[in-house]
């Protein structure tokens, strides 16, 4: 079993030094997209525009976060030899709820993003917060951690959306706020402009934090 | 920490009758709902069909139950009783139906101001090139000229097959003709774009789309012939009431 954080002491504060580290780690340092490179393939595939980007980003965020908390409460109790198994089925269940309320409350938005909702249980942020964190951490922790690597994640994702709707499609949230003169840039409307997006986020990013990979 | 077999199992067990009760909880409770949404969303395809279209869902499907009427027909133009709700007949498991009589149509009569038929919506369905495609055809009052189309995807190529549910490319239909007198010539999309002097019965084509464009041929042809009977008999009637 992993533990990434030392034992905790009894008079925590509730936001101390540690846990904030907990949130604002993943946002930066160790962002799971520009940093560990996971979730890529909703990164490209959703983030075509901002309203489906932040569906997608609210939707692994309840995903990550109430997984993260459920695993965190059973991890004493889950079997080691099936924890893989019984993770994936609390993913799956929570993914399958995200995807039928959204197809009952916000139709059109999950008729964009509904392929992609599925895919929660194979992002590997998910599965990855499990293990590394959740399985060997108490359940506050856990909830703090699912927030940071969400919010990590989101962060990444809207900025992409930005530019992506912006350059390709002159609006922001379908409202159009760059003049009729404005050349639209056709190659932002396919992955290969999120594509391009990424690559560049991920390059200032490490060039900021001087980040350099593991040989 | 080694668990024994039995208590290994017993937490399967225990896991899988949780979560599944919490899901069938779940898919039954929001089913209505659901559903709802869906019929909103097929009135808004059809009344897109017409040109009608709008945000508020529910102004939309106001004015379908005033200005629509739905009927079925069979493929030999004769009207069925249909007792459920035409908006769920599966227009899917109709078309898979072997036996061309057997299968359900439904038209949609858009009324005019004047209280005549102003236009009539026919469904269509068939597949493009990795998966199903369907649609809305939409004709005037002369069961011949296009006043609009809707098509939709579930699985074209984003940027060159997907580009049917683009208004660009269903403008194209606006306006062109189903029939010469009486020969039914569909409307065809042609191969590559761009194409100079396109005539009544035909629209420019995709570049790089020629098998959805395929597909998508077939499939109106398909419904227009289907629909044949019907049409002459419902400009039959038209011409005697007038």
């Amino acid at each position: 079993m992993s533990t990434e954080t030392a034992e905790v002491k009894k008079s925590e504060a509730l936001l101390s030094k540690r846990r904030k580290g907990i949130i604002t780690d993943p946002l930066d340092d160790n962002n799971p997209v520009t940093v560990q490179v996971l979730g890529i393939c909703s990164a490209l595939a959703v983030t075509s525009k901002l309203e489906p980007t932040l569906v997608m980003s609210i939707s692994v965020m309840f995903v990550v976060v109430f997984s993260n908390l459920i695993i965190s409460l059973l991890r004493n109790a889950i079997p080691q030899r099936i924890r893989i198994i019984v993770q994936l089925g609390i993913v799956a269940s929570l993914v399958i709820i995200v995807d039928q309320v959204l197809k009952a409350y916000l139709y059109d938005v999950s008729k964009i993003v509904g392929v992609y909702v599925g895919l929660i249980i194979t992002n590997c942020i998910v599965m990855g917060r499990l293990e590394a964190f959740a399985m060997g951490n108490k359940p506050y922790d856990s909830i703090l951690d699912g927030f940071g690597s969400s919010f990590g994640y989101a962060w990444v994702i809207l900025v992409v959306a930005f530019f992506r709707e912006l350059l390709g499609n002159g609006t922001l949230f379908d409202f159009q706020v760059m003049p009729d003169a404005f050349p639209k840039v056709g190659l932002m409307t396919s992955p290969v402009g999120a594509f391009i997006i990424i690559g560049l986020l991920i390059w200032v990013q490490r060039w900021r934090n001087g980040y350099v990979e593991a040989e | 920490m080694q668990q024994s077999n039995g208590y290994i199992i017993g937490f399967a067990v225990a896991m899988t009758v949780i979560l599944g009760g919490l899901l069938s909880f779940t898919a039954v409770s929001l089913k209505p709902r659901q559903q709802h949404e869906i019929e909103l969303d097929t009135k808004k395809q059809i009344l897109a069909s017409v040109g009608i279209t709008g945000e508020d869902k529910m102004k939309l499907s106001n004015l379908f139950d005033e200005k629509v009427e739905a009927v079925v027909v069979n493929a030999a133009g004769e009207q069925v009783d249909y007792s459920g709700n035409v908006l769920k007949l599966n227009v899917q498991k109709e078309w898979k139906k072997k036996n061309a009589a057997e299968k359900l149509l439904p038209v949609y009569k858009v009324k005019g101001d004047d209280g005549k038929v102003s236009s009539y919506i026919f469904p269509v369905y068939g597949y493009g090139l990795w998966n199903e495609i369907w649609g809305y055809v939409a004709l005037e009052a002369d069961l011949n000229t296009v006043k609009g189309v809707v098509f939709d995807h579930k699985g074209e190529t984003p940027g060159l097959g997907a580009r049917i549910a683009s208004e660009q490319i269903q403008d194209r239909y606006v306006g062109k003709k189903i029939k010469d007198n009486s020969d039914l010539k569909g409307v065809v999309m042609l191969k590559g774009e761009g194409n100079a002097n396109v005539d009544d019965y035909h629209v420019d084509g995709m570049s790089g789309a020629t098998l959805t464009a395929n597909g998508l041929n077939k499939m109106v042809v398909n419904y227009m012939e289907l629909y044949k009977s019907y049409m002459s008999k419902a400009k039959g009637t038209a011409a005697v009431l007038n």
